[in-house]
């Protein structure tokens, strides 16, 4: 059975030790993790984590009902096969020596990305965007010169239904 | 009111019904103990903390309610957790209490320091760490109701030292409330009608059971349903008693050391309605081939245990005893028309499997055979012991030739295959049935492996009675080795183990030892009926094997017969 991405967004409780009991059963069980980011919601004891798991159907509803069974786990959403909006961030240290610092500005412009540190011969760039749009910007930074990079995992929420659809 | 921590832990237990512990002490939990001798709770002093773990296991599974183990930080805890595994991988309700270092010294490899909790984390339903007073009673509360909630399961809870001598003012805390934490007791009624309309639509319909049934207490309605539309009954290792041995629909267990007829059906049958069950490797061998014909109905309260090994087609997430009493009220408003009529091709056909091929062996006028002293023991005990075993040739034989008449009577390390879990289980089951006979039925191999609980049984006067089926080899992977290594017996040999007798009697305890099959039957009888722990001693045929045996990774209709 194919494999596929799939995106999943968890509502847990924000307490020490969660973050293992998650990523301990992925590991226990050998399910995959692509990408995971975790952070606080509005409500200071809910934590939302998203998660980017490759696994054929059967396998990623065992995933689902794994988690669902974790006590510390309120939410178990799939967003994959739904209308979500997806981001990830990147910050990507480039080499800018005089003759290239125009042309980084200007792939800066077309990704609408931002200059956020500069020095006598670097930028650092903050972009965020889908992974097509982080691979094609890296494509086009790799020949000048990619000092370092710094990249968050995929994080996502459902569309709201608009009004009419 | 202020108390300290250890006083609260008290008050909470005594709330929860708590009264007997299985325990050691130590450092980290000497203030608990402290308090625990100002209770009427019992205290049984195990001589290893595994031993505390597994007797809390038997004690929970002889009386259908949560046990309770207590252990120090450091190597009590660590030792506990072979324990612990067996109890989740069994889905025994078990509170397990440890001793932490003080909450300043946590992170600093302090003297006796160990992460239980992270350690525990996967084979454990859940587990905690108290980091102040205030939260000790409610987090008591939590682990009780989760370990005894929808599908049970060990929870352990971790007291730092300075946790348990604070005192702060002290209130029960009433309900739990848990906002994650939700299982689904109640069917789908609409799923149930699906079931229904498949058994009138079955021809050769049939019924497997596991510890699921046990566990929700549910065995008089899988009974009472399984007579109802004459559905004959397979059940796992940890279905065994769930359905009664004697009944004429009672096919036997099935899976790797399965009877012929069970394992048969398996491939025969156009609907299988399994019950608490998760279809164990040992259980489906392999997976393609298993129950191929059939349609399956899947009823469990764990919905990841439904669809993760064997698709299913009709999935039922709920309590399997609600779901069986559901069941039998639609059946009730059900014309099933005339079921002998139907049935009547299918329970024959079942009838003649095991007429050709019975539970079998052969014996022998010079040397015990060990299937024999099984078959002794049950006519002895008219089938009402609880039997508690070890792991390997012992427990099989025990679960093929004593026939399990009720639920709560086989006692056994089922998916983690716990050698050495048998004694320490009885020693549980014992307290919690003191009226009833207890025997441990164990190999030589694995009596060795907690055989230090001879003197906490003998201390607490526990009359409870081991039968050692000694064959001098681990058998069971002996065993293997014969069928598929070529007989190379590769470190099974154990000719070397202590006299058994003179062991029980250092213990204080009676050895009793039996060489010819003529003497089974008196040394069973002196054993068994003596006030005192026993410990017998049967020599038995050393390459005995258990048939019938599905190779690893089989079809289960594939099986090697006597």
């Amino acid at each position: 059975m194919k494999e596929e991405k799939h995106v999943l967004s968890l509502l847990v409780d924000n307490e020490p030790g969660v973050l293992s009991r998650i990523s301990g059963l992925f590991s226990g069980r050998g399910y995959n993790i692509e990408s995971l980011c975790v952070a606080e919601t509005t409500e200071p004891n809910i934590s939302r984590l998203t998660i980017v798991t490759k696994a054929n159907q059967p396998l990623v509803e065992q995933v689902k009902k794994q988690l669902n069974k974790l006590i510390n786990v309120l939410k178990v959403y799939e967003l994959t096969g739904q209308k979500f909006v997806q981001r990830e961030m990147a910050l990507i240290k480039v080499n800018a020596k005089p003759d290239n610092r125009a042309e980084i500005l200007r792939i800066v412009d077309i990704f609408r990305c931002k200059v956020v540190d500069v020095g006598k011969e670097h930028y650092t760039l903050e972009i965020t965007g889908d992974e097509g749009k982080l691979a094609a910007i890296m494509s086009l930074l790799r020949p000048i010169g990619i000092k370092e990079i710094a990249r968050t995992g995929a994080i996502a929420l459902f569309r709201e239904p608009k009004n009419g659809n | 009111m202020e108390l300290t921590g250890a006083q609260i832990l008290m008050k909470v237990l005594k709330d929860e019904g708590v009264d007997t512990i299985f325990g050691y002490p130590g450092g980290a939990v000497i203030d608990i103990y402290d308090e625990l001798a100002k209770t009427d709770i019992r205290h049984v002093l195990v001589r290893h903390e595994q031993g505390a773990v597994h007797a809390a296991d038997g004690y929970a599974r002889a009386k259908g309610r949560t046990g309770v183990c207590l252990a120090t930080s450091g190597p009590g805890a660590t030792n506990t957790v072979t324990g612990i595994a067996s109890a989740y991988l069994d889905s025994i309700p078990v509170v397990i209490i440890t001793g932490q270092v003080p909450t300043h010294l946590i992170g600093n490899d302090a003297f006796q320091e160990v992460d239980i909790v992270g350690i525990t984390r996967p084979c454990t339903k859940h587990n905690f760490l108290v980091q102040r007073t205030e939260d000790l009673a409610r987090i008591i509360k939590e682990a009780f109701y989760i370990a005894q909630s929808g599908r049970p399961g060990p929870v352990l809870v971790d007291i730092p030292k300075d946790v348990g001598n604070t005192k702060i003012d002290f209130e029960m805390p009433t309900d739990v409330n848990l906002r994650s934490y939700n299982p689904t007791y109640n069917p789908n009624p609409r799923q149930l009608k699906k079931v229904l309309k498949l058994i009138e639509e079955s021809e050769r319909p049939m019924i497997f059971a596991g510890g699921g049934v046990i566990l929700s207490k549910g065995s008089e309605e899988l009974t009472k349903f399984a007579r109802r539309a004459q559905i004959p009954v397979t059940t796992s290792l940890m279905g065994l008693g769930a359905f009664p041995g004697s009944d004429p629909l009672w096919l036997g267990m099935i899976g790797m050391h399965g009877t012929y007829r069970a394992n048969i059906c398996t491939g025969a049958c156009d609907l299988m309605i399994s019950v608490g069950v998760r279809f164990d490797d040992r259980v489906t061998g392999k997976t393609d081939s298993f129950a191929s014909q059939a349609k399956i109905v899947h009823i469990d309260i764990d919905p990841t245990s439904i669809r993760k090994n064997i698709p299913v087609t009709t999935p039922v997430v709920g309590d399997c005893r609600k779901t069986l009493e559901n069941l039998n009220a639609l059946l009730d408003e059900t014309d099933l028309g005339d079921l002998q009529q139907k049935r009547k091709k299918w329970l024959d056909q079942i009838v003649d499997w095991r007429s050709k091929r019975p539970l079998d062996y052969e014996q022998d006028e010079d040397v015990i055979k060990p299937q024999y002293v099984v078959e002794k023991l049950y006519e002895l005990t008219k089938g009402e012991a609880i039997i508690t075993t070890e792991v390997g040739q012992n427990q099989m034989w025990a679960a093929q030739y004593y026939h399990f008449e009720s639920p709560n009577h086989f006692i056994t390390s089922g998916g983690l295959g716990c050698m050495g879990f048998g004694l320490p289980a009885a020693i549980g089951a014992q307290m919690a049935c003191p009226d009833k006979l207890v025997v441990d039925i164990a190999g030589d191999g694995s009596i060795q492996m907690n055989s230090q609980e001879l003197m906490t049984a003998v201390q607490n006067c526990l009359p409870i009675k081991v039968v050692i089926l000694n064959n001098g080899y681990l058998g069971m992977v002996r065993q293997w080795q014969e069928l598929f290594y070529d007989k190379r017996y590769s470190c099974t040999c154990m000719d070397h183990a202590p006299d058994f007798v003179k062991l029980a009697e250092a213990y204080g305890a009676v050895g009793l030892r039996a060489t010819k099959p003529e003497e089974v039957r008196s040394v069973l009888k002196e054993g068994l009926f003596s006030p005192e722990t026993v410990i017998m001693d049967f020599r038995v045929a050393k390459e005995e094997s258990v048939y019938p045996m599905v190779p690893a990774g089989a079809p289960i209709t594939e099986m090697l017969l006597v």
